[in-house]
């Protein structure tokens, strides 16, 4: 593993059983995270997405789910890589809230109730680094006033329940720094707050990031949210990766038709209103984790689709400098 | 607006002088709780029966325990208010003593079967193989009445006031279990949950540190109930004759020893069973009071 990297997956496989059979939710993911950097993965719902970021914190409910291959390879504050996919149960809490925080998508329930949230910013900053009371509620203030709460001093002392959203939205990332984490997993952080506050905390994560050198990773179903603070993205489909690259030319010219489908999908200004401007849809859905097509999967789906995409899975091939597509005709995609 | 209860307007309305003192939940729970006046009343009560409980040793106007051959089965007057019983003691004052051993009994096994239950319902709700053989346990144990339960336990234990406690304990451990359960099946799902184990939590620590304390509400209320069943439940056993020894004045003991004198006497009923009326009531309004306010916050703290 490259020295430069904070998180390196290869060939993740993480698989639910379910009456039917085995469900593939992430069917050979491999993706790297550099410091420093905001990796965004991106996907529909059903694509994976969620499921490989709680593959890296081992979060995944067990039974039914398992990680059944794969390694996901950490560095710590030490500098020692190690295999999260293999770690005892006991070694991987010390690396959970620790050496990897992690922001969930609904702020609103996120926090326990009965605690003020200057004893949930705490309370990881005693358990991991050992700080009393008095020390960890220095350093919850410290935090609370890092990530841009007014009157922070009072703030300490109240209930989650006191808060808006936005505000405990600031919490879940304070309490997610409080250990300085060199890798922040952010689930869909901003999408159950509105536009405005979506942005301040967007701003907030990449001044965090400059500040702290915290590297993220990035799920989202936005790709306007993806050119706001991603470095690379990753996107993916039917729990596999099919186009990867650097944030700009995967956003102007992407190679995959999903990623070209979804970024149509965006309404913007401007647009055309009655019928010649109807907003762009993808037809149909994500095929059911059960029962993937043969070839490729998106080609039920591809307006580009020919008889011999349906032949064989397409290979993840370079199609720029840092930049893969999983598309047979991705010279065609314009 | 003169047709608005007084009283009313003082509670409802924030004061705006203190617009960002934090609120804990204990706080909340106390102006929801107070908004009824009868449970007010009843909750004033409970702290006059649980004072006198508390201080009857040294505030009962007669000895207790003093016999009286000539003063017996005498009814209500000024010097004895609640008459004297078959041996002339005071009522009033075995009325006061009573209250301390009903309440003390209902307090123990409010604590047995609150702790018992919630270890049980923590088990069941959060390790879920456990769940179907200790529901059924508990299935198994409420099939039958309360007494005719804590009768059969009193007589494998013999009587005395702690085996009364233990079977009452017993008895009533099953109803805390399936609330505890309930409840926690509930929370265990809650996103902060998650949150929590992403923090590095351990497993006792997401059950006893940021489980339980949201199961307290519910815990509360039932330990209420119970208490004033187990008094309820204690005065039955007392009276059949396998609870608390008779020498002892608890207030189904008294009623007991009444059995033969109440048509000449019936105050030596009426007293004692007033006492159970009025502290099972109070109990079961000032438990439906806490049931009602604890359910609004918690609507509106998610």
């Amino acid at each position: 593993m490259d020295t430069d990297l904070t998180l390196d997956i290869r060939n993740l496989q993480t698989h639910f059983t379910a009456d039917p059979g085995v469900s593939k939710a992430v069917d050979g993911v491999s993706f790297a995270v550099r410091r420093n950097e905001t990796l965004a993965v991106v996907g529909e719902s059903g694509s994976g997405k969620s499921v490989t970021s709680l593959s890296a914190m081992r979060l995944i409910p067990s039974p039914p789910g398992i990680i059944a291959g794969g390694e996901i390879l950490f560095r710590g504050r030490d500098g020692q890589v190690r295999d999260l996919a293999r770690l005892s149960e006991r070694a991987m809490r010390s690396v959970r809230g620790n050496e990897i925080g992690m922001i969930f998508q609904e702020p609103m329930t996120s926090l326990n109730p009965v605690y003020t949230v200057g004893d949930q910013i705490g309370e990881a900053l005693r358990y991991h680094q050992g700080l009393d009371r008095r020390a960890a509620r220095a350093e919850a203030l410290a935090m609370l006033k890092k990530v841009g709460i007014p009157a922070a001093e009072r703030r300490l002392d109240e209930y989650p329940h006191q808060m808006s959203g936005g505000m405990r939205q600031r919490v879940m990332i304070a309490m997610a720094l409080a250990c300085r984490p060199t890798l922040l997993i952010a689930d869909e952080p901003t999408t159950a707050l509105d536009v405005t506050i979506q942005a301040q905390i967007l701003d907030l994560m990449r001044r965090l990031q400059e500040e702290t050198g915290t590297s993220i990773l990035f799920i989202t179903h936005n790709l306007g949210v993806v050119a706001e603070v991603a470095h690379r993205v990753v996107v993916m489909y039917a729990g596999r990766i099919v186009e990867e690259g650097d944030v700009r030319s995967l956003l102007k010219s992407p190679k995959h038709p999903y990623t070209r489908g979804l970024l149509a999908c965006m309404p913007h200004l401007g647009q055309r209103r009655g019928d010649g401007g109807r907003l762009h849809a993808i037809p149909g859905s994500v095929p059911s984790p059960l029962n993937r097509p043969r070839g490729c999967t998106f080609a039920t789906r591809c307006p580009l689709a020919e008889p011999a995409c349906t032949a064989a899975e397409p290979v993840l091939e370079p199609v720029g400098p840092d930049h893969s597509a999983r598309c047979r005709r991705w010279r065609d995609v314009q | 607006m003169a047709s608005v209860p007084a009283g009313h307007g003082n509670v409802s309305l924030p004061s705006p002088a203190k617009p960002h003192r934090s609120r804990s939940p204990a706080a909340l729970l106390m102006r929801q709780l107070f908004r009824r006046r009868l449970v007010v009343l009843s909750f004033l009560i409970m702290l006059t029966i649980l004072a006198v409980a508390l201080l009857a040793p040294w505030i009962t106007p007669f000895n207790p325990m003093k016999m009286d051959i000539l003063g017996r089965l005498k009814p209500p007057s000024a010097a004895h208010w609640f008459g004297t019983d078959e041996y002339g003691r005071d009522v009033l004052s075995r009325v006061m003593l009573g209250a301390r051993l009903s309440l003390l009994v209902g307090l123990l096994v409010v604590v047995v079967a609150t702790l018992m239950g919630t270890l049980l319902g923590l088990a069941a709700g959060y390790i879920r193989p456990l769940d179907g053989v200790l529901m059924r346990l508990t299935d198994a144990l409420m099939a039958f009445p309360d007494i005719l339960l804590a009768i059969a336990f009193m007589a494998a234990l013999g009587p005395s006031l702690y085996n009364v406690v233990l079977a009452l304990g017993i008895v009533y451990t099953p109803r805390v279990a399936r609330v505890v359960r309930a409840a926690c099946l509930v929370v265990r799902e809650m996103p902060f949950i998650e949150a929590a184990t992403a923090l590095g939590a351990s497993t006792p620590r997401i059950v006893f540190l940021h489980i339980l304390p949201n199961l307290i509400s519910p815990i509360l209320v039932q330990a209420t109930f119970i208490f004033a069943y187990a008094i309820l439940t204690e005065a039955a056993l007392s009276f059949l004759g396998v609870g608390v020894p008779p020498t002892t004045p608890t207030w189904g003991n008294m009623i007991a020893g009444a059995q033969q004198y109440f048509q000449q006497a019936d105050w030596l009923i009426l007293f004692p069973g007033c006492a159970i009326v009025l502290t099972v009531l109070s109990l079961q309004i000032v438990g439906d009071g806490l049931r009602d306010a604890l359910d609004p916050r918690l609507q509106k703290a998610k």
